[in-house]
């Protein structure tokens, strides 16, 4: 009995976590003037949850996530310049694309090494990085696509300068998918997910399908991406080329190592943390911005990450 | 047909040279290093500044090259590299990417982002036609020079002591150590040289690759193409995967610009979903 208890309590909700989402819906009518900031949070706070379901627990390091984001972002702005200005459906259809293309792309990431996990995963974001350049008849070309109008959400709220409409969708949909994925990750399909990441030899060994778990959290992931470059577009209005860019994907996996990997509640701390930390030192040095990125990457993994964020186990010995 | 097989030769010998230390060192210590394209630009500034500025001829800013970037590669890897090679992959993707990050904004700092211009000596600038053959004479210096590290190489690694020091300390590092062999030393020489030769490529490359402080994000999944798809086995396969990258790649952009690079990618991905370890894979060593 108590060992059920036991396991059953790590997937129960928090006393922290309601006030916690409390303080986030609170957050656009605090600090009116940082709704757009807040917005990118969000979205970006999205993109680290869908990373951590594939990175933190199923352990595929992946350096092509924005691949996702990308296609979400380009998904929702095509369907809204040529289908239907409603952000909902396009959000759905923004996430049915990139499943579609995680789905095909799990297929590149079952065999192989790290090594050769990281080149497919770049090569597929790069892949569409190249194409969302050179088709400029479909995607705008360098110049992005722009000018988009979307219709108002839920029919009554009309996107404003000023994001607060944009924080509250953006937070709203973060916390709808949050939930999926706290689902996903607690059950059995989650533990199988978390054997598979620990030792894949031993967990097909106890009869795991290994590969099919891999391809569903792999689209699962991708639709989550999907989600949050839909946002992205719907909220800003445009989609460029700087969506498929390789930073993109190497500051969520920043922010998810930032925040904790195989937590969900990491990515969403990653991404406050990250994202402040930027507006803060793009203020002081826009240009040498990734100077400083780089140093904190650097001396986070040399002086590991426990170490640096709790800094009364500097004087314990190891 | 033959100029663009030419130059693609050329493209690839370069990227060979620039990409043989990394190959090792990924063989020799299972190190994702991302950061490899950083001791590139280093050494190709050293040649476009000593040029430059002090007016330091060519052939002799070479060699000068590759020793500057083998120097910084052995006190990298000396104060950096080295606690890190027994952890995870990710902390290595971590902490390389944040190796290129910093470097790309020290160069834009100390040197400025506009892009670098090469003034090549007399002697290597004009071109000689053969039939239908055009070769520019800096090509064929890059393919001489690169052949000859090439030929170099495969010397050391197959006949001299240090070659099959190094080949039992990337089969089984533990069992190399167990038979005297100084492993930390291996590994120290082994990056600086690597580091090294990508000083030399990048130096011989600021020419035709373009040089910028953004040159390791833009080549590194060069490189790294390089690596993956000919293996770490020996330095045949990564010089073959650069050949064919270079020649597939010039001869993209030049018959289908719109496509170039997209030909590139999908080669990788195809083959290395076909053979996920690479072409060339070691049989019967530690994996």
């Amino acid at each position: 009995m108590s060992a059920q208890t036991d396991l059953l309590r790590t997937s129960r909700i928090k006393a922290w976590e309601p006030p916690v989402w409390l303080l986030a819906f609170a957050s656009p009518l605090l600090f009116p003037s940082h709704a757009l900031i807040i917005n990118e949070i969000a979205i970006v706070g999205l993109f680290a949850v869908s990373l951590d379901l594939v990175l933190g627990y199923s352990g595929i390091v992946s350096l092509g996530h924005a691949a996702f984001f990308g296609l979400g972002a380009y998904a929702s702005a095509l369907f809204c310049k040529h289908v239907n200005p409603d952000p909902h459906l396009g959000l759905l259809v923004s996430m049915g694309a990139a499943a579609l293309l995680g789905c095909a792309a799990s297929f590149t990431v079952l065999r192989g090494s790290d090594l050769t996990r990281l080149m497919v995963t770049l090569g597929i974001a790069l892949i569409l990085l190249e194409l969302a350049n050179k088709l400029d008849w479909l995607t705008g070309g360098i110049d992005g696509i722009q000018g988009l109008m979307f219709a108002p959400v839920l029919g009554r709220f009309e996107f404003d300068l000023a994001g607060r409409t944009a924080s509250y969708y953006s937070i709203t949909v973060l916390l709808v998918l949050f939930v999926v994925a706290r689902r996903i990750v607690h059950s059995p399909f989650g533990a199988t997910l978390k054997a598979i990441r620990d030792n894949r030899l031993r967990a097909m060994a106890i009869g795991i399908p290994v590969h099919a778990r891999l391809i569903a959290i792999y689209t699962v992931a991708a639709a989550m991406a999907g989600a949050a470059g839909a946002l992205f577009t719907q909220t800003s209005g445009f989609a460029s080329l700087d969506v498929f860019e390789f930073h993109r994907s190497a500051d969520t996996l920043l922010m998810l190592v930032i925040g904790g990997v195989g937590w969900l509640y990491g990515g969403i701390a990653g991404a406050v943390v990250f994202k402040l930390m930027q507006d803060w030192i793009s203020g002081i040095t826009q240009q040498y911005w990734g100077f400083w990125l780089g140093l904190f990457l650097v001396v986070l993994v040399l002086v590991g990450r426990d170490r640096l964020l709790k800094p009364w186990t500097w004087w314990r010995k190891a | 047909m033959l100029t663009i097989l030419f130059d693609g030769i050329a493209y690839g010998m370069l990227l060979f040279v620039l990409a043989v230390g990394l190959a090792v060192t990924m063989g020799l210590m299972n190190f994702i290093n991302l950061a490899h394209g950083a001791f590139a630009m280093a050494g190709g500034y050293i040649t476009v500044l000593l040029m430059q500025r002090a007016d330091v001829p060519f052939l002799v800013c070479l060699p000068l090259a590759f020793i500057g970037s083998a120097l910084l590669g052995a006190v990298c890897e000396r104060t950096l590299y080295r606690p890190l090679y027994r952890k995870t992959h990710l902390d290595q993707v971590l902490f390389s990417i944040g190796l290129v990050f910093m470097a790309v904004a020290a160069v834009d700092y100390y040197v400025g982002s506009t892009q670098q211009i090469m003034q090549l000596p007399e002697w290597l600038k004009g071109r000689t036609e053969i039939g239908s053959l055009g070769m520019g004479h800096y090509r064929l210096f890059i393919i001489a020079v690169c052949a000859a590290l090439t030929v170099g190489l495969q010397f050391v690694l197959a006949r001299t002591r240090f070659g099959s020091r190094l080949r039992a300390a990337v089969d089984d590092q533990r069992v190399a150590a167990g038979m005297g062999i100084n492993v930390n030393l291996v590994f120290l020489s082994t990056f600086a040289f690597g580091s090294g030769l990508a000083g030399l490529g990048g130096a011989l490359g600021a020419e035709v690759l373009g040089l910028d402080p953004s040159f390791p994000l833009k080549f590194m999944i060069y490189f790294l193409i390089v690596v993956a798809v000919g293996g770490t086995s020996s330095i045949t396969g990564p010089l073959l995967a650069a050949l064919l990258l270079g020649v597939a790649d010039v001869a993209g952009k030049y018959y289908i610009p719109k496509m170039g690079a997209f030909i590139v990618y999908s080669l990788m991905i195809v083959i290395l979903l076909w053979k996920p370890n690479g072409l060339f894979v070691r049989q019967g060593g530690k994996t």
